[in-house]
């Protein structure tokens, strides 16, 4: 039976001869300082990509890329085809987890030095094997045709108009037409299906070739320096001298890794299920709260945090500098200590970039600037703010809730966080600053002035003087009292 | 007849095995461009816009705002329910109206009218207008987007048929300033 096996096996290389190469590739030796649990994420993303491919054309085989057809198709995928729900879950968590483990990656690699000589052409494709993985995710997000993928794609529409002459033909072209419709669902998945992966696929070839050619990066020691001239033989030296073959000595702990993530990715298919499809995609429904996938939070939060006028600048421009930057860091930094131990600035660039981005996330979690559209209905006037109170200040309170003030301002915790909370309002404005801020607006706050009457606003204003802690007295206008104070005293 | 710079007879053949494919390959390229640009190319002259309907005057009382919605004219087969899009029909009195995008003019979210305050306001980064269109507060830098319309035949008409987008030319064209309600 073994001979068996090995005359076929010699048969075939005979015809292919793959196996003297293949071998000289998997034995070829590596610094043994490499065979660590922090060189595991490169292959760990190659093989969630793999992953993404297999139920990817798994579930082609029902989903249907029509706009009339498409959320129908998720539908019975969730429900009615036989684990259909599972081979969705799979891609949507696979998805997630690929672009956590390539900025995982990335990270890893800029902190180790590997990005330096002469290793800046693998950086490079790696920084366009990112930008191809936010465009997979951000397609794929489309294709899971519903509520959430139509009015993301207008977010999308609306970005990519600003562009200066080219916007509104740019528009068109992403839309494949006038508006958002059947043809750019079907654009979509052949960018989802055939473009995007056909890049991706090259430009990973691309990168696995230097990786193997380039060798894998040497644990960066404090103190050696690279040298566009030395490199090369100190590198040799090291795989000569501390060196061992890659299969068996480096190769398993990538193979565990990538196990503990495929099974991590099943894990949190079969524990929280597929992501949507949310409500249909039909435009005509416009009680919805339209938000992003995980991995676009954070501009979902720049873009209500900028000041309107640094917007377009900033969405325009800022993506420019930031790849600009990437490809540009090897050429800056080529040479030089690779270890974050002699890197400081490094270290906190990606700490900075981190803690940004983290934060981002998290306000998007809650969304702060955005009103609450039910909270004027939803949320009445907690009772402590009703004690003691008289009938004209209640009228106010009833004024408060119908004219959606509630909406931006919380009172007692609830309701939208807009603007500042009301539950001492009192201390802050005095009556007279009370009446012009709720007349006229300002500080972002739009003007009430034509939508109350003057006994809304004499009643509103007296239900927000009674907020105010008890051991706290109302703002009082220091002008005012000393005048009178002045006319009351008698003159010396 | 071994002169390097002689061009040799299979030199001279492979040269214009390229050229012809070049030209070949230029003379593909020029359908294959004009096809992907084909949604660009249409919509020069704005050749998607119409004057739709959304309802007799009757529908729409007078001094409020309510949702109306609409086809829209380009449609094609595989569309589904993408092509019903909503608005906002305001009528200030007698024939006249103003006709407003649901689209915030900040990312295109879904705008929602509320009555009660007069506002518009948008679920997304919290853009509010007030109830001529103009902007209110949030980061919108500007009103809402008006379609342009008329009474024809006791229907309330509207020009529609694009997406409004900040940079879109109907954005440019129509109600950059909305008329002053007062």
């Amino acid at each position: 039976m073994r001979r068996l096996i090995t005359q076929v096996g010699e048969w075939f290389d005979r015809r292919l001869q793959l196996a003297a190469p293949i071998r000289e590739v998997s034995e070829h030796a590596v610094p043994r300082s490499t065979a660590s649990w922090w060189y595991v994420f490169g292959s760990a993303a190659l093989v969630v990509f793999l992953l993404q491919l297999v139920t990817g054309i798994l579930l082609a085989l029902i989903y249907v890329p029509s706009a009339s057809e498409a959320w129908n198709s998720l539908q019975s995928l969730n429900h009615d085809v036989a684990l259909g729900w599972f081979i969705r879950a799979l891609h949507g968590w696979g998805s997630n987890f690929m672009v956590a483990i390539v900025l995982i990656h990335m990270v890893q690699v800029f902190l180790f030095g590997a990005y330096k000589f002469p290793r800046e052409l693998t950086w490079i494709v790696g920084v366009f094997l990112l930008l191809i993985t936010l465009g997979m995710a951000f397609s794929g997000q489309v294709l899971r045709f519903d509520q959430d993928a139509y009015w993301g794609l207008g977010i999308g529409a609306s970005i990519a108009s600003r562009v200066p002459i080219l916007g509104p033909a740019i528009v068109k072209l992403m839309l494949g037409g006038p508006i958002i419709a059947g043809a750019t669902l079907t654009r979509f998945f052949a960018l989802h299906v055939f473009v995007i992966p056909g890049m991706l696929i090259g430009f990973v070839c691309l990168h696995l070739l230097m990786v193997l050619k380039l060798g894998i990066n040497e644990w960066p020691m404090p103190g050696r320096v690279v040298r566009r001239a030395t490199y090369a033989n100190e590198y040799h030296e090291l795989t000569k001298k501390d060196g061992a073959p890659f299969v068996p000595y480096a190769v398993w702990k990538d193979l565990f890794f990538a196990a503990f993530i495929l099974l991590a990715v099943a894990a949190c298919a079969v524990y929280f299920g597929p992501f949507g499809p949310t409500g249909r995609p039909d435009p005509t429904i416009i009680q919805t709260v339209p938000k992003p996938d995980y991995f676009f939070l954070w501009l979902y939060a720049l873009l209500s945090l900028l000041p309107p006028s640094m917007e377009t600048p900033a969405l325009l421009i800022g993506p420019v500098i930031a790849i600009t930057a990437l490809v540009l860091l090897p050429f800056l930094s080529g040479e030089g200590e690779k270890s974050w131990r002699r890197r400081p600035i490094a270290v906190l660039t990606v700490l900075l970039i981190a803690v940004t981005l983290g934060t981002f996330t998290h306000l998007s979690g809650f969304t702060p600037w955005s009103p609450h559209m039910n909270a004027w209905s939803g949320d009445p006037v907690p009772k402590r703010f009703l004690h003691g109170t008289t009938a004209l200040q209640r009228q106010g309170a009833l004024v408060f809730q119908s004219k959606q003030c509630r909406n931006c301002h919380s009172l007692g915790e609830s309701g939208g966080q807009r603007g500042p909370a009301l539950d001492s309002v009192a201390v802050r404005l005095t009556q007279d600053q009370l009446i012009r801020q709720v007349i006229q607006g300002g500080g972002n706050m739009p003007a009430y002035g034509k939508n109350l009457s003057p006994a809304e606003t004499t009643a509103l204003v007296a239900f927000l003087e009674t907020l105010h802690p008890t051991e706290q007295a109302p703002a009082r206008d220091a002008a005012l009292e000393e005048s009178s104070e002045r006319h009351a005293s008698p003159q010396p | 007849m071994s002169n390097e710079n002689m061009l040799s007879r299979r030199g001279l053949f492979m040269k214009m095995g390229i050229l012809f494919n070049g030209l070949v390959a230029t003379a593909l390229a020029v359908p294959i461009v004009r096809f992907l640009l084909a949604s660009v190319t249409r919509g020069r002259a704005n050749a998607y816009l119409s004057w739709v309907p959304l309802g007799p005057v009757g529908q729409f009382p007078e001094g409020e705002t309510r949702l109306a919605t609409f086809r829209n004219p380009y449609v094609t087969p595989t569309d589904g329910k993408t092509v019903d899009t909503a608005c906002w029909v305001r009528r200030i009195e007698g024939d006249q109206f103003q006709v407003f995008a649901v689209n915030c003019a900040h990312l295109g979210c879904p705008v929602r009218w509320f009555q009660q305050s007069g506002l518009f306001m948008c679920p997304c980064h919290g853009g509010a207008y007030y109830r001529d269109g103009s902007r209110a507060s949030g980061p919108p830098e500007r009103g809402l987007f008006e379609y342009p319309n008329k009474v024809q035949d006791g229907l309330v008409t509207i020009q529609a048929g694009e997406l409004p987008t900040p940079g879109s030319p109907t954005a440019f064209l129509f109600g950059k300033k909305p008329p002053c309600a007062a």
